[in-house]
């Protein structure tokens, strides 16, 4: 086998470009990243609204609370003494009567009320979400529920989440569009990066789509099983980077993702697989009777743990990995921080194997679905 | 009854590790018996084990 000594190369560069990276929990001397200083006016009445939490135990809380949500910028991290935040902001797109687009910098990191074509709007600290207030910033909550009685814009932001997904499938284009041209510049032999990902490829399509899907039918699968596959590998990926980034640890993603898989598994189906879920052959009538709405079931069942379990393993990872890591600040002595490092450490690379596993999973279900729904009538005559 | 889903919460990941392991192990079996198959044997564990994280995870989120 030869190894490409370019490909060797980027990724020896890449590691060490990365290396930076990793203070993170040593923010001063963090210089690589693009900082954006926003200098923030704390106003009276908004430190009144929510007082920031004084300990640590409750700091780190927020901290990793903030970081599995969403947001409207990228924070990398803020000073507490001087209270400058490291990080850019993202665009805010919201319609209310007419686009209103403006930068999440007018803010202020949810501090401040946000003014546009004379409409008011602010972030609400407990849930992130932007809300339509008037000019002083007044947010009023339903005593029973604690939700805000605020009217909602409709929000079409650039959020991290959408970044990161913007990011991803940017990367996948340039990555897959390179590779598939390099086999004509160079007789068919994948060059760069691609020779990373050619092996990859041929692995979703050999050891997943074939398999289980079957010869016949397993082509019109597979640009949807190699999109889903690097998708979530790439999101994955990003999430174990200290950028901050949960996509694939969001409900809503994994949802929209386990819906296109049940979509694509009840739309492409034959009369085969309806007739195994009402009308189960090869079972006595009285039984066929019980099983359907239990077959019925499981046709939900089945996207709706494709979602749980991505969503389950990325959320919790991010979730141990964060307090492993906040146990440093919390412990302050040499053996705690030194015990911390090397569990998160250690941490690190199961997630790593996690993220590999996921995408491997999400994809490997799916086309078990998709071969469960274009299966040939065949194994049922053999019984009678 | 305050804190009885954390005892439902260590039921149930008991349970799915006492699933997992047994998978694990029987695959471990069956790989020695027969290396030669332990592609396809990888693959069939993975899939059980990741349907039982999902009934796991599944039961964590309702306790």
């Amino acid at each position: 086998m030869v190894i490409s000594n370019k490909a060797l190369r980027f990724i020896i560069a890449t590691f060490v470009i990365c290396l930076p990276f990793t203070s993170m929990a040593n923010p001063e001397k963090d210089t690589t990243t693009v900082q954006t200083e926003v200098t923030h006016e704390v106003t009276e009445a908004s430190h009144e609204a929510h007082a920031e939490p004084t300990d640590v135990k409750s700091k780190v809380k927020a901290f990793i609370k903030h970081h599995v949500l969403d947001s409207h910028e990228f924070s990398f991290f803020q000073d507490d003494e001087t209270g400058v935040h490291y990080g850019f902001p993202l665009p805010i797109i919201i319609w209310d009567n007419g686009f209103q687009i403006f930068s999440s910098s007018k803010f202020e990191h949810g501090e401040a009320v946000a003014e546009s074509n004379g409409n008011f709007y602010k972030i609400n600290h407990h849930d992130g979400k932007i809300y339509k207030t008037d000019a002083a910033g007044t947010i009023t909550e339903d005593e029973a529920t604690g939700f805000p009685k605020n009217e909602r814009p409709l929000d079409l932001s650039i959020t991290k989440t959408v970044f990161s997904i913007l990011l991803a499938a940017l990367l996948m284009f340039f990555i897959f569009i390179s590779l598939a041209k390099s086999y004509t510049k160079n007789n068919g032999i994948a060059s760069g990066i691609g020779r990373i990902f050619e092996p990859i490829v041929l692995y979703v399509r050999d050891e997943i789509a074939i398999p289980n899907i079957g010869e016949k039918h397993y082509k019109k699968y597979m640009s949807y099983l190699l999109t889903i596959f690097f998708f979530v590998l790439f999101l994955n990926i990003f999430g174990l980077m200290p950028f901050g980034i949960n996509v694939t640890g969001n409900l809503t993603i994994t949802f929209s993702l386990a819906i296109l898989t049940f979509l694509i598994t009840n739309f492409t189906a034959n009369k085969n697989y309806w007739g195994h879920i009402f009308w189960m052959p090869g079972v006595p009538k009285v039984m066929r009777i019980v099983l359907a709405p239990i077959e019925l079931l499981g046709v939900f069942i089945k996207p709706f743990s494709l979602m749980i379990r991505l969503y389950a393993n990325i959320f919790a990872g991010h979730i141990v990995l964060m307090s492993i890591i906040g146990l440093m600040f919390i412990f302050k002595s040499w053996l705690g921080s030194s015990l911390s490092f090397g569990l998160s450490f250690a941490l690190s690379l199961l997630e790593i194997l996690v993220a590999f596993l996921q995408a491997y999973i999400f994809t490997m279900l799916s086309a078990l679905y998709f071969g469960g729904a274009v299966e040939e009538h065949h194994h049922e005559e053999a019984h009678h | 009854m305050e804190g009885l889903n954390f005892v439902g919460a260590g039921l149930i990941v008991i349970g799915a590790g006492l699933g997992i392991g047994r998978i694990g192990g029987s695959a471990m079996d069956a790989i020695a018996r027969q290396p030669e198959a332990s592609g396809k044997i990888q693959t069939a564990m993975l899939i059980a084990a990741a349907l039982i994280e999902g009934i796991g995870f599944a039961a964590l989120f309702a306790a």
